[in-house]
């Protein structure tokens, strides 16, 4: 009987063994499937973005035989006829020199309304740098030239593609008479992308093809710079104290419980105590990458005192014992002894501290980082803005080249983001020690 | 003399003091023969010095800068005609920005009058006088404090221990900073709303169920009275955080499993950091790809079924707002996993067990702790997050469980009352901050709860 029994187990089990194992099987492709998932929605995100965004890094210029009429640009010669007074040549009319060569390049066009369509196909930064030019070398005054000029948003967009020139006329921005103009324009091979600097040097812009990155990249640097001079000494003091100093007391519990909580506090309430606290009652300066440091400085304190005291635990207890038996004070030990040693993992959490600070901007719109901005800020005192927030202001914008520059933003901004983690990787890498 | 420039003297004055002292201590005991009678090493002489010569003149300036800007406004208020005065304080206000920016050499708002100009130049004198005087004040106090110390180093000065205090001092004023912020948080985010609650009552702004902070310019307007009811933000932000969360507990939660339990060692040396880039990505990148790609997608794909969706549907911005907690619940699940101990295991495979029976009968339920406490966190994220939202949410109050329309939520509502020029007393200013104390005790009771949960299963184990 015993006997038959264990057969008949054996039988149930073996019976049951198919169903069983497919419900592994089952399971382990839904963990794939998971895993998959994540991955793709990783590269979709990227994906996007990459396509929105690679071509923003070109420009489309156009080709004009620009002719530098003094009259036409009205400035007059000095008395002793040695060139231009600098005054005029800063104040002359460099749109008309546009103008006009436009009009020379399609002679046919007269009606006013028409003309305003054709002046329409230059970008309004281009007198400004013909007015460069003449500034940096009067002598050209007179002279007549074939030079790239930079086009307007719209006609950007078509020669990139992303206003299609087959659908009907009314269904596009650009009117079939602009199009035609661009043909004969490309026809004549005076249609050009070339790499775009001004997206790295200008600030920001109504205009889509004048407006850069580089305000809002000098405004995070330096309310990074603010944030890491701060957070970096205070976080790692802070460490040190509650790893080698603090007493194990209600007090020291109190502080870690604190510490801890902070790290999980929405970032955005970070920027109402900025608001209330360094605007309203300090009365800094609202926009300044000053107040915006203070905050992120107040938002990393926690990751970096996370890492650093983490780090400390790291060292371990003979090379304290060692540096106390040979008659050094406890605050030497530390400093010279302990610290060196857990420097790098404390510099590794600054880093990624630093680069969750570069990616943020909800606190920052409450301290009014998010004000139009054209000047690059040339200090902390500066009203400026921060890659994030520029990102989020174009991202409103209604322009189709607005889409496009941000994702190329983004991309800038990932860039940095990628580079400082790699930086921290690198770190651990190099300094890391198993003792 | 600017703050910089004034700063950067003090630095150059500290280093001074250092030098200066540190070679005094030596002569005292005459030169490096003698340095043994010294009590400490010379250069904590020198720190010594530096320390009196630099922190006082700090906090000085510190201080000093703090308050420079409200005394100054109040002194040159109290200098404007009377009648300017009298004036609401909106309209005050109005005319001090005016008066800044006249010293500074910016537009100011409004016609210049002799007396703003007069004000203006009053202003500029004040602010003069002021770096003058924190400028003389702060050398002399740096000068003064060096010259004592040089006077009264001789070799039984206990240098070393008097240093080590006050670098104690600073290291633990350091760790308290934690704690001010937090103080900082509550009072700051406290006095706003209880001003706030004076105007409008607590009941009406937890209970009521519209919400439209418009406050009229004039009492006979219409829609005069704003509606301050909380329920709609706190129901689309669960309704959004619930999308998220529908989204990002079974697949964070089954990578996790799969990474810790099936994955081989290269799969999860490749996988895993590879999904945790979603959790380094900025917020405002997932708003920007919510916008443009995600939300656009939902209501096409909504129209071919013949469903109407709303450009700012809550469900894209859950979606997206899910594909971003995906690493937290992942990485928390994973550590809670880990943190089984091995034998759980192989008791379960010894008695044939399989893998799945082994997840499912003793992995998970001894893991579930760890994993709750994860998801809490992740919900407290979901609840603060904000940019995802101001970018694909709606702005509209609508009560609704319904994904497919617009809802708005308790961030979308600060930013937008906050953002831009606003007066700082009126109700709408002060409601963002009331908003701000809900989301702060919400968030901060998840957190420690989540804490605890977590804290409590860890000890378990070990």
């Amino acid at each position: 009987m015993n006997k038959s029994m264990q057969g008949k187990t054996i039988e149930q089990v073996n019976a049951s063994l198919a169903r069983r194992y497919a419900k592994d099987r089952r399971f382990r492709r839904l963990g794939l499937a998971a895993i998959f998932s994540g991955l793709a929605f990783v590269l979709m995100l990227f994906g996007s973005i990459v396509s929105n965004g690679y071509s923003a890094f070109g420009q489309t210029y156009l080709r004009l035989n620009i002719n530098f009429d003094p009259q036409l640009l009205g400035v007059a010669p000095l008395q002793n006829g040695a060139g231009y007074e600098l005054k005029t040549l800063q104040q002359g009319d460099y749109g008309a020199l546009v103008k006009a060569a436009l009009r020379a390049e399609f002679p046919e066009v007269k009606s006013r309304s028409d003309l305003r369509e054709l002046y329409s196909l230059i970008s309004s930064g281009a007198p400004r740098d013909l007015q460069q030019m003449v500034l940096s070398n009067p002598a050209i005054i007179g002279s007549s030239q074939s030079l790239w000029l930079i086009a307007d948003d719209d006609i950007d967009m078509v020669v990139k593609g992303y206003i299609n020139r087959k659908v009907a006329e009314s269904e596009r921005r650009v009117n079939d008479q602009k199009i035609a103009w661009i043909e004969q324009l490309e026809a004549k091979a005076a249609v050009a992308r070339q790499f775009n600097t001004r997206f790295f040097t200008n600030g920001d812009s109504r205009e889509p093809e004048l407006a850069g990155i580089g305000g809002a990249i000098m405004g995070s640097f330096y309310t990074l710079l603010i944030t890491l001079v701060l957070s970096f000494p205070i976080g790692v003091s802070a460490a040190i104290y509650l790893e080698e100093f603090a007493p194990r007391n209600r007090w020291t519990d109190l502080i870690e419980v604190n510490i801890n909580n902070l790290a999980a506090v929405p970032s955005i309430v970070f920027g109402l105590l900025g608001m209330a606290v360094f605007i309203n009652f300090m009365q800094m300066p609202r926009s300044a990458p000053l107040v915006g440091g203070l905050v992120l400085t107040l938002m990393t304190l926690p990751t970096i005192i996370i890492a650093s005291r983490a780090a400390l635990k790291a060292v371990p207890p003979s090379i304290r014992e060692a540096a106390l038996g040979i008659g050094a004070s406890k605050l030497q030990m530390v400093g010279q002894h302990v610290l060196p040693l857990a420097l790098p993992g404390m510099l590794t959490g600054a880093i990624i501290g630093m680069a969750q600070a570069l990616g943020e901007s909800a606190p920052l719109l409450m301290i009014g980082m998010v004000a139009f901005i054209v000047d690059v800020p040339a200090g902390i005192y500066d009203p400026s803005t921060v890659l994030p927030v520029q990102i989020f202001l174009w991202a409103d914008s209604p322009e189709r080249a607005f889409v496009e520059r941000t994702s190329a933003a983004i991309m800038v901004l990932l860039l940095f983001l990628l580079l400082m983690n790699l930086v921290a990787i690198l770190l651990r890498r190099r300094f890391e020690r198993r003792w | 003399m600017s703050n910089t420039a004034l700063i950067i003297l003090l630095l150059m004055l500290m280093a001074a003091a250092y030098q200066l002292v540190k070679l005094r201590s030596l002569a005292v005991v005459g030169g490096a023969s003698g340095i043994r009678q010294l009590n400490s090493l010379p250069s904590f002489y020198g720190f010594y010095a530096l320390i009196w010569c630099g922190l006082p003149a700090l906090l000085m300036v510190g201080f000093w800068s703090a308050f420079e800007g409200t005394l100054i406004t109040h002194l040159v208020t109290a200098n404007l005609p009377e009648a300017m005065q009298a004036l609401d304080p909106g309209k005050l206000g109005l005319i001090i920005n005016d008066i800044r920016n006249l010293a500074n050499n910016n537009i100011t708002a409004s016609v210049v009058g002799p007396e703003l100009r007069a004000a203006a130049d009053y202003y500029l004198h004040l602010q003069q006088m002021s770096r003058l005087a924190l400028a003389v004040l702060v050398i002399v106090m740096a000068v003064v404090a060096t010259a004592i110390i040089w006077r009264r180093v001789n070799p039984q000065l206990r240098a070393r221990n008097r240093v080590e205090v006050v670098v104690k001092w600073l290291l633990l004023a350091s760790a308290t900073i934690a704690i001010f912020t937090t103080i900082g948080i509550i009072f700051s985010v406290l006095f706003e709303s209880l001003r706030f609650f004076n105007i409008i009552p607590i009941s009406d702004f937890l209970f009521g169920l519209s919400w439209s902070p418009q406050m009229a310019i004039r009492a006979d307007q219409v829609g005069a009275e704003g509606a301050f009811g909380i329920i709609p933000l706190f129901a689309g932000t669960l309704l959004i955080t619930l999308i998220a969360m529908t989204l990002a507990i079974p697949i964070g939660l089954m990578a996790a499993i799969y990474l810790a339990e099936f994955a081989g060692k290269s799969m999860r040396a490749y996988a895993k950091p590879f999904i945790e880039v979603l959790a380094g990505i900025p917020t405002v990148v997932y708003g920007f790809f919510a916008a443009l790609t995600v939300a656009p997608f939902i209501r096409d794909s909504g129209a071919l079924i013949g469903l109407s969706v709303s450009s700012e549907s809550a469900l894209a911005a859950g979606l997206v707002m899910g594909i971003m907690i995906i690493p937290f619940i992942s990485s928390l699940s994973d550590d809670a996993i880990n943190a089984v101990p091995q034998s759980l295991r192989d008791a379960s495979y010894a008695i044939g067990a399989t893998q799945f029976e082994t997840v499912r009968h003793v992995i998970l339920p001894a893991a579930l702790p760890g994993i709750v406490g994860g998801i809490l966190l992740a919900v407290s994220r979901a609840i603060g997050e904000t940019m995802i939202v101001v970018m694909a949410a709606g702005l509209s109050a609508n009560l609704t469980a319904n994904p497919f329309e617009s809802v708005t939520t308790v961030t979308v509502q600060i930013v937008t009352l906050l953002v831009g020029d606003q007066e700082f007393d009126s109700p709408k200013t002060l409601a963002a901050f009331a908003l701000g104390l809900v989301l702060f005790v919400v968030t901060l009771l998840l957190n420690v709860i989540a804490l605890y949960v977590v804290r409590k299963y860890r000890e378990q184990y070990e």
